[in-house]
């Protein structure tokens, strides 16, 4: 498994949730303290595309063997894509967090939303010690 | 792997022999094709061309592929199979929250004997009135118990209890023409109370824990409106601790016009000593494969019967158990108002038959002194680990919330992990090797590394420090070399498993045909 | 003991956290205690006062039915090693009962033709209504549609659970004896969750089951889940629900070597198409490896269930019925892959001959008449008596036969007055059926002339 790590292009929700925006879209994943917690993930059932995502809410889910954890949408928007090759690999998600482990692609309903979200250095220090 | 690792470690209970370490193979791979057991009686009535009697597109094409196989095949095979599994005939199983009590054998002989085992369940009353009277008797045991006037058997566990028992709530308010959304369950509830909240169509709220283990009352005051059509309550709570605010609680939750649900999965601590229905609660559920010895089987068969105040009774599942004027027993399933079958038939009938005959053999003294044993049980095994100095079992282990328990006690491995490497997982694996079951790990959720420990009245003295000192020999050896409990067990049939594997490609049944 | 702990007493500890007012104070209302000879005593007695099916001539059915169950059932349900550990949450030293579920869900996916099935339920309704909660879960939709056919207590236990998650329940009536297919789809719109019927169904008679499948999936925009309560036992020669089309198939497992009981406790049986995996109730066990190498069993697919998943989990069952569905493995072993078709056709062969022998007595037709002869039956068939069933079944009893359950008195139907649903099972012999003639035909003229007579 990969080394603690929270690159500094990526935007941090509180509920370990990463953002990577790119224009109007933005890439969603997991943090590595969050697949940490979980344990290694052995199943993804990724949300349709067209689903509809709402700041703060959950929108999907990520299994480990003995726990199940929502995942929180850091921003609201629309699926316009989603990582179908996590279904046969599910341990990318554990593997590489912020790479191959992304979850789904959204088109952002309000860009501004983005500024209510952490830089790697709040977000770190949110972990503690 | 080095070799010291791998041996059973001395003095363990358990020995490689003691339960098999052979590759394992399923039945469908024992036999041969055209070997058999069943012996079909004779056709004695006229032969009819079966294609006459049952048409091509209904049948079936080609015989399931079951074993092909002979009687004695079937008996080793199964025999050696059960000789892989740890019981709690053979050994201390203190399993917390499950009341991993003694099954008297007394009990599976009373319920073969013929007018019990061999009675259907759609024989006329008249003709099975030892079977109802057996559960009139048994549903007034259990309301003396609880202190609550009416009783269902039929739930089959303690969850359909549960479902039940909201199910109940859901027809008491809708018969006051209320609508209510909500129902409310301590963080550290059994997870059947909120999984059963969302099957019923209400929905969860969660109450926290103040910091003595009990439920925070301010929390449960600002939670409890006209909204809340109940509070699901075990009492001892899942830390083994008696809630000593229980009064107050009732009053807020009855103060909305909500009810308030027994979770009754502990109530072998205060059998005779403390009612639920004293306490203010409307509904209870009992397990009788934990209070009241019903052998756990594997899991299951279980039962789960539920006892109610006299507002709830009009609501009842069908049928019920009625006595007339001349003292004959009979099945109501003419209720009104009754919120109808949670299942087929009376209920698991050959679970009252060996509950009822515990509760017979054992009679009201015998009741309060199980529970009493119990509870010495629980409180002496935890002071025989918070006394044990060398190594300091109690600092890596602490108690997770107050001083003395009731039936069961919560244990934090945190400390644990941080000093010594060692995670309650690992602790849990290491006694397999010294031949005990270990407790329930990771339960409550809000208690960091938890092992849960229920010894019941079954055990004597000598086994609850045997058990200490397990305990104690784990922890010294993990202080000089972690890495041995980290891989353990090294002496069961296998060894720690693949989990990950398993989930990720399911193989849920065999390959066949 | 209380020196370790610090205390003068037991009550001690009691009183130290249980608060005085809701202390018991006195001792329960109970009998005291019995020494073990007596309380056998007291339970033999009991059972005396039951006529059970060792005492009389039982030809009672109607979803539990007096089977043999060779002695090897007996002998491996009360070993220790089976009887008395719990839920295999230690897998290491739980590989006895593992395997036996990895076993059983085997032969119940190869009995069914369905690819996933759980490590069982609690018994057949309440099977019946969790599949109602999983379609629901599934597709989210707001209505079930239950074919009449389907056993009275699973459609009891159907509505008791709906009304809870709020799902509407619609029932199908059936024609001649079987689910009406037209009545049927069109009850099935955009918004059914599910489709419910039984094979065979309540009154015996077969279904057809693809038919059925076919018509439910085809009567809307979006399909139902399709649901089947299935008789295990006939699976030998019943055409298996996987090859219907049929999506979940559930059903009651006391006919697989489980006792009467008086109704339990048996086990329920779950399976389904792959793609419900996810969604099924209750405990599943997978194969794996040990860190060995070593071919093992653990519990698997845990997320869906409650003490990880808790408000959101796919059902609330904990325990799963194992030492019942061992039983029913046992004795599935013990039948085999030929004798469960030679069973299959035993009951099939008697059946016809009870019909057939009681149908030509006098007052005695087949209740759905009009086509008695194209509805296939296997093991039970519903009769109209041409006279009281109580006052018949009293008379019968008399002479130590129950010739069946008083179909009315089941379902409430008023098309079911005068029924009586007979069972066969491979313990009642030609002989034993020939008797029931006798007494059931001289019952039933006996009652029709004290009828006329009182007329």
């Amino acid at each position: 498994m990969a080394e603690a790590s929270y690159p500094d292009d990526l935007l941090y929700h509180a509920e370990h949730d990463w953002a990577r925006i790119e224009n109007d879209e933005a890439v969603l994943g997991i943090t590595w303290y969050a697949q940490d917690a979980l344990g290694e993930v052995v199943f993804f059932d990724p949300p349709a595309v067209g689903t509809a995502l709402s700041q703060g809410e959950p929108y999907t889910e990520v299994e480990s063997v003995k726990a199940v954890s929502d995942v929180v949408a850091p921003l609201s928007g629309e699926i316009v894509a989603v990582n179908e090759a996590l279904a046969d690999s599910p341990q990318a998600i554990n593997e590489d967090p912020y790479g191959a482990g992304w979850l789904v692609r959204v088109r952002l309903s309000d860009t501004a939303e983005s500024e209510t979200l952490m830089d790697a250095v709040a977000y770190t220090a949110t972990l503690g010690g | 792997m080095n070799a010291a690792t791998t041996a059973p470690p001395a003095g363990s209970g358990l020995s490689e022999t003691s339960l098999q370490r052979e590759p394992a193979v399923t039945i469908f791979e024992r036999g041969a094709p055209g070997r058999r057991a069943f012996q079909c009686p004779a056709l004695d009535v006229p032969a009819v061309d079966p294609h006459e009697l049952l048409p091509a597109h209904l049948r079936r094409s080609t015989p399931p592929a079951l074993p092909e196989i002979s009687e004695p095949e079937i008996v080793r095979h199964y025999v050696r199979l059960s000789k892989r599994n740890f019981d709690l005939d053979s050994g201390f199983y203190p399993l917390g929250s499950c009341t991993m009590k003694h099954n008297p054998r007394l009990h599976e002989r009373v319920a073969a004997l013929p007018g019990h085992a061999r009675l259907h369940p759609l024989q006329d009353p008249a003709r099975a009135q030892g079977a109802l009277e057996l559960m009139w008797n048994l549903e007034r045991a259990l309301s003396e118990i609880s202190g609550l006037p009416h009783v269902s058997l039929q739930p089959s566990a303690g969850s359909h209890g549960e479902l039940a028992g909201v199910l109940l709530t859901r027809a008491y308010h809708e018969s006051r023409g209320e609508t209510r959304h909500k129902v409310l369950t301590p963080d550290t509830s059994h997870g059947t109370n909120p999984a059963t909240v969302t099957m019923a169509g209400f929905e969860v709220v969660a109450l926290a824990t103040n910091p003595d283990g009990g439920i925070d009352l301010d929390d449960l005051r600002t939670k409890a409106d006209s909204d809340v059509a109940c509070l699901m309550l075990t009492n001892p709570n899942t830390l083994g601790l008696f809630d000593p605010n229980i009064v107050e609680i009732a009053e807020i939750v009855h103060g909305v016009g909500a009810t308030l649900y027994y979770d009754g999965a502990n109530l072998n601590a205060i059998m005779g000593l403390s009612r639920p229905g004293d306490m203010g609660f409307d509904i209870v559920h009992f397990n009788l494969h934990k209070s009241f010895t019903q052998p756990h089987g594997g899991g299951g068969p279980g039962s789960g019967p539920i006892a109610v105040s006299e507002r709830i009774a009009p609501y009842l599942p069908v049928p019920t158990v009625t006595r007339d004027e001349d003292g004959h027993f009979n099945l109501d399933h003419e209720r009104s108002q009754s919120i109808g079958r949670l299942r087929g038939f009376q209920g698991n009938y050959g679970c009252f038959v060996r509950s009822y005959a515990y509760i017979c053999s054992l009679g009201a003294e015998g009741l309060k002194d199980a529970s009493e044993t119990a509870v010495l049980n629980a409180n002496y095994l935890l002071a025989r680990l918070k006394n044990t100095t060398h190594p300091p079992v109690a600092e890596y282990l602490p108690l997770a919330y107050g001083k003395l328990c009731l039936h069961e006690f919560v244990l934090s491995g945190g400390p644990m992990k941080r000093e010594l490497g060692l995670k309650t997982l690992d602790l849990a694996k290491r006694l397999l090797d010294h031949g005990f079951h270990p407790p329930t790990v990771y339960f409550p959720l809000l208690v960091d590394e938890a092992l849960m420990v229920e010894p019941t009245e079954t055990e004597t003295r000598e086994t609850l420090d045997a058990f200490a000192d397990a305990i104690a020999a784990i922890l010294s050896e993990a202080a000089d070399d972690p890495e041995i409990a980290r891989n353990a067990p090294y002496t069961t049939p296998v060894r720690r498993l693949d989990e990950v594997a398993a989930a990720k490609h399911p193989v849920i049944r065999q390959a066949l045909s | 003991m209380l020196d370790a702990i610090g205390v003068g007493s037991v009550g001690e500890i009691f009183d130290r956290q249980i608060p005085a007012p809701v202390r018991l104070g006195r001792p329960l209302d109970l009998p005291a205690g019995l020494p073990e000879q007596d309380v056998y005593e007291h339970l033999r007695a009991l059972a005396q006062r039951n006529v059970s099916a060792e005492d009389e001539l039982c030809f009672l059915g109607a979803g539990m039915y007096d089977h043999y169950v060779p002695a090897l059932v007996d002998m491996l349900m009360e070993r220790s090693e089976f009887l008395t550990p719990y839920t295999p949450y230690q897998p290491e030293i739980s590989q006895g009962g593992l395997q036996v579920m990895f076993e059983y869900q085997t032969a119940i996916s190869e009995l069914t033709a369905l690819p996933v099935s759980n490590a069982s339920v609690y018994e057949g309704p309440s099977a019946v209504a969790s599949a109602g909660y999983m379609a629901r879960l599934h597709n989210g939709r707001g209505r079930f549609v239950v074919s009449a056919g389907l056993h009275p207590h699973s459609i009891a236990t159907l509505r008791t659970y709906a009304h809870g998650f709020g799902v509407e329940v619609i029932e199908v009536p059936l024609r001649e004896g079987v689910t009406d297919i037209d009545a049927w789809a069109a009850a099935i719109d955009e918004d059914t969750s599910a489709a419910f019927f039984a094979q065979p169904n309540f009154y015996g008679a077969v279904e057809d089951a693809a038919a059925l499948s076919a018509a439910a999936k085809t009567a809307a925009e979006k399909a139902p889940v399709v649901i089947a309560q299935v008789d295990p036992l006939t699976l030998g020669i019943l055409a298996p629900p996987g090859d219907c089309g049929v999506d979940v198939a559930v059903g009651e497992g006391q006919s697989l070597g489980n006792r009467l009981d008086f109704g339990g406790p048996s086990f329920g049986f779950f399976a389904a198409r792959e793609e419900f995996l996810r969604r099924m109730p209750g405990r599943i066990a997978g194969e794996t490896r040990d860190v060995d190498g070593r071919r093992g069993f653990v519990l698997t697919l845990q997320t869906r269930e409650q003490h990880i998943r808790r408000a959101k989990a796919t059902s609330n069952i904990c325990t799963s019925q194992a030492l019942n569905a061992l039983a029913g493995v046992v004795y599935l072993s013990w039948l085999g892959r030929q004798g469960i078709v030679e069973l299959g056709e035993l009951l099939l062969a008697r059946t016809h001959y009870a019909l057939q022998t009681l149908t030509e007595l006098e007052g005695v037709e087949a209740l759905h008449s009009s086509s008695s002869s194209s509805q296939p039956v296997v093991r039970e068939f519903a009769l109209r008596l041409d006279a009281d069933v109580a006052a018949v079944r009293e008379r019968c009893a008399e002479q130590s036969i129950n010739p069946g359950a008083d179909l009315y008195a089941l379902t409430g139907r008023e098309e079911d007055r005068g029924g009586l649903l007979v069972a066969i099972t491979e313990r009642r012999t030609r002989a034993d059926i020939d008797r029931l003639a006798d007494v059931l035909g001289a019952a039933v003229a006996s009652e029709r002339q004290s009828q006329a007579v009182g007329a």
